[in-house]
């Protein structure tokens, strides 16, 4: 590629001083250029389908295989608790429940937390400060999520178990709605330890792209805000947010989209028990914790079925993520016009 | 330089005359059985030159992986009925036992002192005792200051032969653990939380006050675990370990079932632990590659013979010698080649 490259300029020079000795070999080049530029054509489209093949492939499997326990439970497989392998009848409902409640709690504590961290770290943090907090943060979305697993269940669910639960559940034992969110007895493991340790994970995604949109802010819009007496917050909430908030929704979406299919860590604290339950301490399961839980040992066809039915219901529900985020993308640039 | 050094040991190594002549076998299954199954193999290895490569997938896995004919051996915490193994034509036989032991995580409570029985159990696996001061606990305990704390029961997530004996003991003794839960390697849990693995539900109990669970008791022993005594059969409180588990051992009838496949659950005897497990062997009785089935039929009877010290230093349990004896006559009479000609014989 290289000598192809040096014959190119080569032969541009020589074309300028002299035309008509080089133009046979200045079209050999141009037919070369035209080959290679044919095959890196064939190369990118190849790539481009193989990812196409590869997505089709997959859904494909998963239908399939899924097929058995969808054709034996029809619709209802999404409503259904029970999920017993000695009857064999499976539902979907725990699983599918406790995905969707994990990553709201991890959403409602990580976006707020991230959109705050990303504010501080471009506007207010003192230059010392910034590197370290910066990077500290990336730190966090390096740490394998097993580890967070181990420390939740080693560290955290203890902690939550002997003084935090126990202080909920009495502080809101009289409070209408609360009192049933924060029922006991306190396990320390459950959904809610699962929904704060996906918080953890989840923060340096919000984070580091929320910054990385907050620092392409024209200083020159916040400068004219703050000019006309506009405080911190206001520049924040009617300047920053609104010129960021595609980039900021990106942000939230790709960090939403790990919550949901995260395995290990949420398996070591979720509490991995098929049941809907009311109270956010209670243990759960999420569908991708079942699957990793239980696919080894499954016996049976109908139970290996309904795990990789699970698969599918995982598949259309990060589907549907990107779908609504992608229409609100649109949305809002059909407004900005 | 280095690569050449490697393909001249290489090339030694099959030319020396042991190695000329190993066959390896090869075998899939229960993870229960895979330290003393390997410890075995490392031994076997020195001492005849002869390989085991063993897969630790599972129970579920292994039964797979023998009907799908991929190992020599198939290995199964959870015993296939004598219709099935008519109709795969395998045949099964028990290796080694251990016992499933119940953990607690009780202030004040050291290894030992506290004592269940299988209803009670029960009842805290359904859900029906919920607080370690309940009655039935109090009864059993007289001697333990019992607090009023939530009962946290801990249970495997994944299919496991440890739960199939667990909740095999528990439908013995309980008829509302039979109708409501019933026995296999995965089931549908009242209350509790689920942990991955021996290890996994060993890390929820130390991790969770108030927290009980069921573990092999080789973990239990191995992670200075409060294992609790049980109430057996006979109605004597006893002590998991290796001589509980050879009396329940003793006392059971293993020709009662096809495919040696007694479950020693709630077996009679005063020593009895009433969770007493084997774990068991798949083999084809006309296996296609006869060379190696004969070689892991010499493997199983070198454990047999040789095997009893090591698993004990494991905390696994020795099979009695009465049922080795049945287990050798079966070999002969089951297990042939293609020609009919039995692939074990007594004296080689």
């Amino acid at each position: 590629m290289a000598s192809g490259e040096r014959d190119v300029s080569e032969v541009a020079l020589k074309g300028a001083s002299a035309p008509l000795a080089v133009s046979s070999s200045r079209a050999a080049v141009l037919k070369r250029l035209r080959l290679t530029d044919a095959i890196f054509h064939g190369l990118t489209r190849g790539a481009s389908l193989a990812v196409l093949a590869l997505l089709s492939g997959v859904i494909i499997a998963l239908i399939i295989g899924a097929a058995p326990a969808l054709g034996t439970f029809g619709f209802g497989f999404l409503f259904d608790e029970s999920w017993n392998p000695v009857t064999e009848r499976f539902g979907a409902l725990a699983p599918i429940f406790g995905t969707l409640v994990t990553s709201f709690i991890a959403m409602l504590i990580a976006v707020p937390v991230g959109l705050m961290v990303a504010f501080f770290l471009t506007e207010l943090c003192p230059k010392m400060l910034r590197r370290p907090i910066g990077i500290a943060i990336e730190l966090l979305a390096g740490i394998p999520s097993i580890i967070y697993g181990i420390w939740g269940l080693f560290v955290f669910a203890p902690f939550l178990q002997q003084h935090v639960q126990p202080l909920f559940i009495d502080t809101f034992q009289n409070v209408p709605v609360l009192s049933i969110l924060f029922a006991g007895p306190p396990y320390g493991i459950g959904m809610f330890t699962a929904g704060l340790i996906l918080a953890i994970m989840v923060l340096p995604f919000v984070t580091s792209i929320s910054r990385d949109v907050f620092d392409a802010v024209p200083p020159v819009l916040k400068e004219a805000a703050y000019g006309v007496g506009c405080t911190t917050w206001e520049v924040f909430r009617y300047v920053v947010l609104p010129f960021t908030r595609v980039g900021v929704i990106g942000g939230f979406m790709l960090g939403l989209g790990r919550a949901l299919g995260e395995t290990m860590a949420v398996t070591f604290v979720i509490g991995n028990a098929h049941h809907v339950s009311a109270s956010l301490f209670a243990p759960g399961t999420t569908i991708s914790a079942s699957i990793a839980n239980e696919f080894t040992e499954a016996v049976g066809d109908l139970y290996t079925s309904s795990l990789i039915a699970l698969g599918l219901i995982l598949f259309f529900i990060t589907f549907i993520v990107l779908a609504i985020a992608r229409y609100m993308l649109l949305r809002l640039q059909r407004q900005g016009k | 330089m280095h690569f050449a050094k490697i393909a001249l040991t290489t090339a030694a190594l099959a030319l020396s005359p042991a190695a000329a002549y190993a066959i390896d076998i090869s075998g899939a299954g229960a993870t229960f059985p895979y330290p003393i199954y390997a410890k075995w193999a490392d031994s076997y290895k020195k001492e005849t030159g002869n390989g085991l490569n063993y897969q630790s997938i599972g129970s579920g896995g292994g039964i797979k992986q023998i009907k799908a004919k991929t190992v020599t051996f198939g290995a199964t915490d959870a015993p296939l009925t004598g219709k099935d193994l008519e109709e795969s034509g395998l045949v099964q036989f028990p290796m080694v036992m251990g016992s499933v032991t119940p953990v607690v995580n009780l202030e004040g409570v050291k290894p030992g002192e506290l004592t269940l029985d299988g209803p009670t159990l029960a009842q805290i696996y359904l859900g029906q005792i919920k607080s370690w001061d309940d009655a039935a606990i109090v009864k059993l305990n007289p001697n333990l200051k019992l607090p009023k704390q939530a009962i946290v029961p801990v249970r495997r997530s994944d299919g496991s032969g440890t739960t199939y004996n667990f909740a095999y003991y528990l439908a013995e003794v309980s008829p509302d653990w039979k109708t409501k839960v019933g026995v296999s390697t995965a089931l549908q849990w009242p209350v509790g939380i689920g942990a991955k693995g021996n290890e996994g539900v060993a890390g929820n109990v130390a991790q969770t006050k108030g927290s009980i669970g069921y573990v092999e008791y080789a973990y239990a022993k191995e992670n200075k675990m409060i294992f609790t005594k049980m109430i057996n059969k006979a109605g004597k409180a006893v002590a998991p370990g290796s001589d509980s588990v050879q009396s329940a051992a003793a006392s059971a009838d293993w020709n009662s079932v096809p495919g040696f496949g007694v479950i020693l659950a709630n077996q009679p005897g005063d020593q009895s632990w009433p969770m007493a497990a084997a774990t068991w062997i798949l083999m084809y009785k006309k296996p296609e590659k006869s060379a190696e089935a004969a070689e892991a039929l010499k493997f199983f009877a070198w454990a047999y013979a040789k095997g009893g010290a090591m698993a004990d230093s494991l905390d696994y349990v020795p099979m009695p010698q009465k049922v080795v004896t049945d287990i050798m006559k079966m070999w002969s009479a089951d297990i042939k080649d293609a020609s009919g000609k039995p692939l074990y014989s007594p004296t080689n």
